[in-house]
């Protein structure tokens, strides 16, 4: 009785912790939608691109690479290196999934996006089975009828509302970030490296198009490591993660 | 009408896989302290690049109302906190560059 009170209690959190996902989703969503109507895609297939995809930024590069005439072989492997930042956040989420029942993970594992991804970062000590399964399950609900809504519905939007509702996405990356870094003068420090560095190696297209991606999250994450060697703060936070 | 299934199989294909793997092999190793500082900053350093990446990547007639978007989701959330709040503060925020300048 008590376990199940317990069950119960982590899965309402976990739709707490959802609703602001599923809101910031909903207009990116009905962007895309929207977009792949434009782009004459078929509804199905619009579909089961937010199903089983299930990566915003990359579907709407599809989008654009569909339209530009790209073969599939190629717009799947820059889907691939765009997405390969989630080896990183399975990576980080790992430490705390240890607990879980090994069986659950394959879909755990799916639900894991650049937003479910920070926000369970950041709400470490909730992370339970139920919270999870609940949190990630209604965050990728609301990512396909989101692309419903906007396939079926977007164009009675105007034009220029129906742009800014892609900003969205992006909108919700600031979101979660300035909140947390507003705790930590490190993890602004290190946010604003990062840009630095992305935005050097975007420009001067030192590596091959696609890689700049991982490789910034890798050189900055690692920039990171040096530059806080014997912060207090960071070794606090490093405790938090073991326990 | 043409089918995007294989298109769509292949996408989910290379971005379920890096989903999967780290999360299935990691669970059963231990990892090193060094490791966990990494670890442990990839939230902040993968947004910090995708929101810049959203900014310099945008189509040159969407690149002010992203930055503004982004800037005003950005504000409003380091203020209060809220979510919610922010992403359609950034969406209005857009909406109104949008329809002032272009």
């Amino acid at each position: 009785m008590i376990k199940n009170k317990q069950i119960k209690h982590e899965m309402k959190e976990g739709l707490l912790v959802a609703l602001p996902v599923i809101i910031g989703y909903l207009p990116a969503a009905m962007a895309f939608g929207l977009l792949a109507k434009n782009t004459r895609i078929p509804f199905i297939d619009t579909i089961l691109f937010s199903m089983m995809v299930y990566a915003g930024a990359s579907q709407f590069m599809a989008l654009e690479l569909i339209k530009a005439g790209v073969v599939n072989g190629s717009i799947i492997l820059a889907t691939f290196l765009l997405n390969l930042r989630h080896i990183m956040m399975s990576a980080s989420l790992s430490v705390h999934f240890k607990k879980f029942d090994r069986r659950y993970l394959p879909i755990v594992a799916f639900g894991i996006t650049d937003e479910t991804f920070s926000v369970s970062s950041f709400n470490k000590e909730r992370l339970t089975l139920p919270f999870v399964l609940v949190f990630y399950l209604l965050s990728h609900i609301s990512w396909w009828l989101g692309t419903i809504a906007g396939y079926l519905a977007g164009e009675v939007l105007p034009a220029s509302l129906q742009s800014s509702l892609s900003v969205g996405l992006y909108a919700m990356f600031a979101a979660l970030l300035f909140p947390e870094i507003k705790k930590s003068n490190q993890m602004l420090l290190l946010s604003i490296i990062s840009a630095i560095i992305y935005t050097i190696m975007h420009y001067s297209k030192i590596f091959a198009p696609g890689w700049d991606i991982i490789l910034g999250i890798i050189i900055s994450s690692s920039i990171g490591i040096i530059i806080f060697k014997d912060e207090v703060e960071t070794v606090k936070d490093v405790k938090e993660v073991e326990n | 009408m043409k089918s995007y299934l294989p298109l769509i199989i292949g996408m989910t294909l290379v971005t379920y896989i890096p989903r999967l793997v780290p999360l299935t092999f990691l669970t059963k190793k231990t990892i090193g302290p060094k490791t966990k500082q990494f670890l442990l900053y990839i939230p902040y350093t993968s947004l910090s690049i995708l929101i810049v990446r959203g900014i310099i990547t945008a189509p040159q007639d969407m690149k002010l109302a992203t930055a503004v978007g982004i800037g005003t989701a950005g504000l409003i959330s380091y203020i209060n906190g809220n979510m919610v709040l922010s992403v359609f503060a950034g969406i209005i925020g857009s909406y109104l560059i949008i329809n002032i300048f272009i």
